[in-house]
């Protein structure tokens, strides 16, 4: 069975001194993902990461491949120190890695045998070994070819001081930067199937998310923040946990009902919301605000609008979505679970009380005579006052 | 603060009897045994298997044998409508518009084998007209069903005038068996299966202040079902597996006190409902109460439903703002801003958008008080008030 596992990881090797900071970062994440599943150990060996584990294959790679930082991960069999099993691992691991490998030479599958003898007292030697592994696999199998240069499979054989390890196949991983790596953001989380979507992209880079999302009960129902618990929870799979900050914001949006003119309204309300997100964002410490804002997507996201909201808050907002079509934003969410989810019809609070004909291009002078109708800190200050912090954990 | 509980959601769920739930716990804490087992055990849970058929039976106005247990309301009703078996010709099939999904699903499922439906259209207070349903009756017709309190509006359809229509069919020649989905009825206005004629009836518990996940069907003798659960043959082979002794034992509870009130608790209940009804039409303008008016002596209306749409407030608000107050009611039906589906009931009744986003339903038990109903009345009219403002 495969309890070994050699994890690559592209980007991080990249990285000149940070490197040490970033496989640390990468190896307590890979713990956290399989404590939920049961005993493994992540550790550096020979200058790479290794996990061992006795845990079914499908459910640690499973679990890794929610792991962002991995770019592959190749389950390895590990043997005694023994040329026969070695042999014989040699043709389990290759048969594993080309499902379907053909018996008689038809169309040949070229490989290549790629032996490291780090334990001495071991008899072959490394080019030794890859002749007989070599001749091994093509005893059993006439449709292999051998090609040294430029191989479509890779079966490598690794002799240690107490064990052999064989591995051919590589299971791609998500790629990315390790969460946590590149410090902390504040996520709009609305409960739409972007906003989801954006938080994945930016922990993808190594970005520890914090949610707020802006509660107007009982304008939105339990129904609908139960739906953004969920959506963090999805999100918290790649991470572990999720802070989620629930804003009371229902006064907020009553006010600018009763006071704003109504093709502002949708301005003044995502003033208001950029305005309490750096608030929290500020407190616990978070570098950046992220949405799942889409240039040209709705009346709030043309460059006008962005621009006149932007204005109220001095932190970067990080937009990963601005090169996406719906299209592709659908299938990601799809990817990475979360659209189902997202597409429970309750309502969201940007939905609710939505002008007919919204400004699509607000200049910031008019955003600002109409907020003079309304006691905007007194506002902001009572929002958060109301603001509950949730710990959202991932599934088991 | 607490806030004060007053569950106006009776359609939805009830909160069980006290009896109800010590009949649960008995029967999972001591009495856990398998009716099927030949031990004591067995017998025990056989038992009270056999006392809950017979207090069902008994609130239903049927025979024991005639009741089937099964997994809730809307498996009986599948039970009776996709059970039961068409004969040479029957091959049509007629139901009303108003159904409950639980019918009108299983029809589709049945048009998919080839078999036609006719739907029977409402008037505008959601109520069948029993000569439509004669001029649809064909040779070939082998089922009616027809529902007793519609779900959403508390419209109660004219079972005698039914029964009448059917009979004459009867008379001519004509072979069908009649189902009437019960759920909303069952314990509220008379329910005699057999002064009613019925060849089939749905009931669930939990709408009784019994358990969820448990129902049952009555067939009267001679009935053509088969079974949609095949097994080891509980429920006369009509309804295989382990029965749900603990589910049964309280189903049993609360037929028990259905059968010992008989019609007490619909009087106490229409009281209610007058107070509510009155209450908010009179002090919230613009509201319109959704199918037949409040009138006790009529028998169009169902005493514990009272459907009441407020114009250009969204019903799912309301139910939230309501809900702050600790008032538990619902929307017609479940509604959003990006789609709008409203109900299919409101719909066929012919109600304009404004009527369809804005309907609330309040619904009674006989636990309910005038004292909550006060309340009630006082915190929507308020709310109705507040959210006036911010809708225009």
């Amino acid at each position: 069975m495969y309890n070994t596992y050699l994890i690559r990881y592209g980007e991080i090797g990249l990285k000149g001194k940070n490197r040490p900071q970033f496989e640390r970062r990468l190896m307590d994440n890979m713990s956290r993902a399989l404590s939920k599943v049961g005993r493994a150990k992540v550790s550096r060996v020979y200058g790479r990461l290794v996990v061992e584990s006795e845990i079914e294959p499908a459910l640690v790679l499973e679990r890794l491949q929610k792991v962002f930082g991995i770019v592959g991960v190749s389950p390895a069999l590990r043997l005694p120190l023994d040329e026969d099993a070695v042999c014989v691992g040699a043709l389990q691991a290759l048969k594993d890695a080309v499902p379907g490998l053909q018996l008689s030479p038809g169309s040949p599958i070229t490989f290549k045998v790629e032996a490291r003898r780090s334990n001495k007292t071991f008899p072959k030697t490394s080019p030794e070994l890859n002749g007989m592994v070599g001749g091994y696999l093509l005893d059993h199998y006439p449709g292999l070819q051998v090609d040294v240069h430029n191989p479509a499979i890779r079966v490598s054989v690794e002799i240690r001081e107490k064990n052999a390890f064989v591995y051919a196949g590589v299971v791609p991983g998500i790629g990315g930067l390790p969460v946590g790596s590149s410090g902390r953001a504040l996520l709009l989380l609305s409960g739409g199937i972007d906003s989801p979507v954006a938080g994945w992209m930016s922990m993808k880079r190594g970005i520890q998310i914090e949610a707020v999302h802006f509660h107007s009960f009982p304008f939105t129902g339990e129904k609908s923040l139960e739906k953004v618990r969920d959506l963090c929870r999805l999100l918290a799979d790649y991470t572990a946990r999720i802070k989620l900050h629930v804003v009371h914001f229902t006064d907020i949006q009553k006010e600018i009902q009763m006071h704003c003119p109504e093709e502002l309204r949708v301005t003044i309300m995502r003033r208001m919301m950029f305005r309490l997100s750096t608030s929290i964002a500020r407190q616990r410490e978070a570098l950046a605000l992220v949405t799942g804002e889409c240039v040209g997507q709705v009346a709030s996201q043309t460059l006008e609008s962005m621009r006149t909201i932007t204005l109220v808050t001095d932190m970067p907002v990080l937009r990963p979505l601005v090169g996406m079509d719906k299209e592709e934003i659908i299938q990601r969410a799809q990817q990475i679970g979360t659209f189902e989810t997202s597409i429970l019809p309750y309502e969201d609070c940007c939905t609710l009380f939505l002008p007919k004909h919204p400004a699509t291009k607000p200049v910031p002078a008019e955003a600002e005579r109409a907020e003079e109708f309304l006691a905007v800190d007194d506002l902001l200050a009572g929002a958060l006052e109301r603001t509950v912090i949730e710990d959202i954990t991932a599934r088991g | 603060m607490t806030v004060r509980e007053v569950y106006l959601d009776n359609s939805a769920t009830t909160r069980p009897y006290p009896e109800v739930t010590r009949a649960v716990v008995e029967a999972m804490d001591e009495n856990y045994g398998n009716p099927s087992s030949l031990h004591r055990k067995g017998v025990e849970a056989g038992r009270a298997v056999t006392r809950a058929r017979e207090a069902v039976a008994l609130s239903l106005g049927a025979t024991p044998g005639d009741i089937i247990f099964t997994g809730g309301g809307s498996e009986a009703i599948n039970l009776a409508v996709k059970g039961l078996a068409p004969g040479r010709r029957g091959r049509h099939v007629i139901t009303t518009v108003v159904e409950h999904p639980a019918v009108l699903n299983a029809c589709e499922q049945l048009k998919e084998q080839g078999v036609e439906v006719s739907l029977l259209p409402v008037n505008q207070t959601g109520v069948i007209d029993p000569e439509h349903l004669r001029a649809q009756l064909r040779d070939d017709t082998y089922l009616v069903s027809t529902m007793y309190v519609n779900n959403e509006t508390g419209a109660v359809q004219p079972l005698a005038d039914i029964a009448a229509v059917i009979a004459d069919f009867r008379q001519s020649g004509g072979r069908l068996y009649w189902h009437v989905d019960a759920v909303q009825a069952y314990g509220k206005l008379p329910l005699r299966s057999k002064d009613l004629g019925v060849d089939l009836l749905s009931v669930s518990a939990h709408k009784v202040h019994g358990p969820k996940g448990v129902g049952a069907l009555y067939a009267a003798p001679q009935t053509p079902l088969r079974p949609l659960v095949a097994g080891g043959g509980q429920e006369g082979g009509l309804r295989s597996g382990t029965e749900n002794v603990p589910g049964i034992a309280g189903f049993g509870a609360a037929a028990a006190v259905i059968a010992r009130e008989a019609g007490g608790a619909a009087a106490k209940i229409w009281s209610l409902k007058k107070q509510l009804v009155c209450g908010i039409l009179a002090g919230a303008p613009g509201a319109v109460l959704n199918g037949p008016a409040c009138r006790e002596n009529d028998q169009c209306s169902a005493p514990h439903i009272a459907n009441i749409s407020f114009p250009g407030l969204p019903g799912e608000v309301l139910v939230h703002a309501l809900e702050q107050h600790g008032i538990f009611v619902s929307t017609g039906s479940a509604c959003s801003s990006r789609k709008k589906p409203g109900s299919h009931v409101l719909k066929a009744m012919g109600l304009g958008e404004h009527l369809l986003t804005g309907a609330v339903r309040f619904s009674l038990a006989p636990v309910n008080t005038a004292e909550e109903i006060d309340y009630a009345v006082a915190k929507t009219l308020a709310v109705v008030r507040e959210l006036r403002l911010l809708y225009g």
